[in-house]
């Protein structure tokens, strides 16, 4: 309790001072509402039960450009509370998680809610193909 | 002869062997290896790219060999042991044999999920989840918690009920029966399973619960079942299709194996209720 409630400032804070960093990449987006900017394709910075959800979209864009959501760029980096949350998109165009891979959701930012549900405040781990914390 | 065996015939005896086997592959580290196999593949696996564990043909004979290599490494500690099925359409509620104290533990608490009985428990010091994607060394469950109801013997006879093994495009937006069984299309029956349990069995590192291994060889059977009522049906697709195993192409991490090899499972084992095949009936 007393980490979540420590997490929930931290989080508070860290998004605030990201509105400001991101003003003059996103202007409009960052100006406006935080939770405004959460479509699919676009820059997301929110605070979701405490946690700090970001989403970068991936360079180049091209999100709805086809079947290919594997290693051609074409996917956005996802992190809670800074640790990157891996995601895989589906050939359908909804979306997957390493903590939620039996299940799609329409789009990474529902994907990155669930994420923080089911962490219920626990920390992701850097992934690495050879197994975590082995 | 190998015979696996519906998990809720199991006699105190057998259910104990299983579970020391378990926690002693455990103790020696040998269990965590085949849990990071499955997340490096189940992570590698794309829709548009290389895909081999999962999304694509060979999740079937994938799942056959990594299981039979997870059952010898059973064997190894207790020659007696092979690993039982778990019918979801039959015994599918928390309150099933299945999730007692004295086999497989059940659900995880409220406040963290965290499973508090049986023998994988993290308070018994002998079950730690070393594989991980978060911070969180313990067991966790929450069963008909993400979706309420495991697939039925109806939607599961529909599945089987589908003539051709896959389809182009080979992968979760396939139509035909391994996708169906897999579970990004239709009814869901596989993938729905791992969200049913909940905890890390929804997750990538799944293979750290020990239904995993009982929750596939429920979905090997089905293939079985599958192959008997469709004699006439073959894997698919047969050569050079890229990104995706063919019939005899080999397959990774093993890279001695093909789907070929693995069409038949009485090689290896049998079930206690063997398929009956359709031919015969004709």
């Amino acid at each position: 309790m007393n980490k979540i409630t420590r997490r929930q400032a931290l989080g508070t804070t860290a998004g605030a001072l990201t509105v400001l960093g991101l003003a003059g990449a996103t202007a409009h987006a960052a100006a406006t509402d935080s939770r405004a900017a959460a479509t699919p394709a676009g820059t997301v910075d929110e605070v979701y039960q405490g946690r700090r959800i970001r989403i970068s979209p991936a360079a180049g864009g091209g999100h709805h450009g086809g079947h290919h959501g594997s290693h051609g760029g074409a996917l956005p980096t996802v992190t809670i509370d800074g640790r990157e949350l891996h995601v895989m998109r589906n050939a359908d165009g909804t979306w997957i998680s390493v903590v939620n891979h039996y299940e799609t959701f329409a789009d990474p930012v529902s994907l990155a809610r669930a994420a923080v549900r089911e962490l219920r405040g626990a920390t992701l781990l850097p992934f690495d193909p050879m197994g975590g914390a082995a | 002869m190998t015979v696996r065996k519906n998990q809720a015939t199991l006699t105190a005896a057998e259910k104990r062997a299983f579970t020391n086997a378990l926690l002693e592959l455990k103790r020696t580290g040998r269990y965590d290896r085949f849990v990071t196999t499955h997340n490096g593949f189940i992570m590698s696996d794309t829709d548009g790219g290389d895909r081999v564990g999962h999304r694509s043909p060979s999740f079937l004979p994938w799942h056959r060999r990594f299981l039979l290599e997870f059952e010898a490494a059973l064997q190894a500690v207790d020659a007696s042991v092979t690993i039982p099925y778990w019918d979801w359409t039959a015994d599918r509620t928390s309150r099933s044999s299945l999730w007692a104290a004295d086999f497989v533990g059940g659900t995880g608490r409220a406040r963290d999920g965290q499973v508090m009985d049986g023998p994988f428990a993290y308070a018994t010091g002998k079950w730690d989840i070393n594989v991980r994607v978060d911070g969180r060394a313990y067991l966790r469950r929450a069963l008909g918690e993400g979706v309420a109801q495991l697939p039925t013997r109806a939607e599961v006879d529909a599945v089987l009920a589908m003539p051709v093994y896959d389809m182009a495009p080979w992968n979760s937006s396939s139509n035909g029966f391994r996708n169906h069984l897999e579970g990004w299309r239709g009814a869901n029956l596989h993938n729905r399973v791992h969200v049913w349990v909940g905890g890390q069995m929804g997750t990538g590192v799944s293979p750290n619960d020990p239904v995993f291994w009982m929750h596939h060889a429920f979905v090997d059977k089905l293939w079985a079942d599958w192959q008997a009522k469709n004699p006439q049906s073959t894997y698919l697709p047969a050569a050079g299709t890229p990104n995706v195993v063919d019939l005899r192409d080999t397959m990774r991490p093993w890279n001695d194996v093909t789907p070929a090899d693995m069409l038949d499972h009485r090689k290896f084992y049998t079930f206690d209720t063997e398929p009956v095949a359709a031919a015969r009936q004709r």
